[in-house]
């Protein structure tokens, strides 16, 4: 399986659930295609659920990176929720885990959204 | 995988397309092997994806999805190293001026990540110019350290 994108609205958040495989290819262009597609509508405050997130490399991480900017700079917010460990590990060695605001409970990331 | 004359190592050579499924096709060649020469899931996560990162390298920026080039994949065991050597039929390319992606200027950059990867997942990596063309990675996991 390459990569599955759902979307769902919480109050005036939108969550995108993830699962499968975020690689070059598919994968990182379906991502980059649905933040892109949110952003033109609108939706500032995204929440990225990658609780079944089996995989992701390098361009996988580009394309959370390039969401992120891409929303931030339309005055939004990108948060990521439920990082497998695979991902979890892949951002603090590459010193991005940081740069997002990760959260594990769904209901507390989108209270955290101003 | 094959014996070599002199003995010892084995190898196993293949050829792929430039093309992003050969990605998957490395990487499953490579973890066959892996798995075969003992190691354990965390290691074949970390060896997949060097494995995967290279090859990405060589479709995209050595041989530019040409399908008058192919992307030599070879794997070898010898003693205590696993080695996997992923070669292009590209121009050759400088990587030693890549900027670091741990440098704060550069962390939001959506790219450049990849061979930070693999120096980060396998015990040795080198990347050399081949004399005619192409870029070769060679990568190197132990299997004493598994």
């Amino acid at each position: 399986m390459s990569v599955k994108l759902s979307t769902r609205q919480v109050g005036d958040v939108t969550v995108v659930d993830v699962a499968g495989r975020i690689t070059l290819g598919e994968g990182s262009s379906a991502l980059r295609d649905t933040l892109r597609e949110l952003v033109s509508k609108n939706h500032k405050k995204v929440l990225l659920n990658l609780g079944e997130v089996s995989y992701i490399d390098s361009s996988g991480i580009g394309e959370l990176v390039s969401g992120f900017t891409t929303v931030t700079n339309q005055g939004g917010q990108l948060k990521l929720l439920n990082l497998t460990k695979r991902v979890k590990d892949l951002l603090q060695i590459t010193k991005l885990y940081t740069v997002f605001d990760v959260h594990e409970d769904e209901a507390a990331a989108v209270r955290s959204f101003s | 995988m094959r014996k070599n004359a002199g003995g010892g190592t084995e190898t196993l050579e293949r050829f792929l397309d430039s093309t992003l499924d050969s990605v998957d096709r490395a990487e499953a060649v490579t973890l066959q092997a892996a798995e075969k020469a003992g190691f354990e899931e965390d290691d074949l996560n970390k060896i997949g994806m060097a494995v995967r990162e290279a090859v990405v390298n060589a479709v995209v920026h050595g041989n530019r999805y040409s399908k008058h080039k192919k992307v030599r994949l070879s794997i070898s065991k010898a003693a205590e190293r696993f080695m996997v050597k992923v070669s292009d039929e590209g121009e050759g390319f400088d990587w030693n001026g890549l900027p670091d992606p741990l440098a704060q200027e550069n962390l939001l950059r959506s790219s450049g990540r990849g061979i930070f990867l693999m120096r980060a997942f396998m015990d040795e990596i080198e990347i050399r110019k081949n004399a005619d063309s192409g870029t070769e990675v060679t990568l190197v996991k132990y299997t004493s350290s598994r």
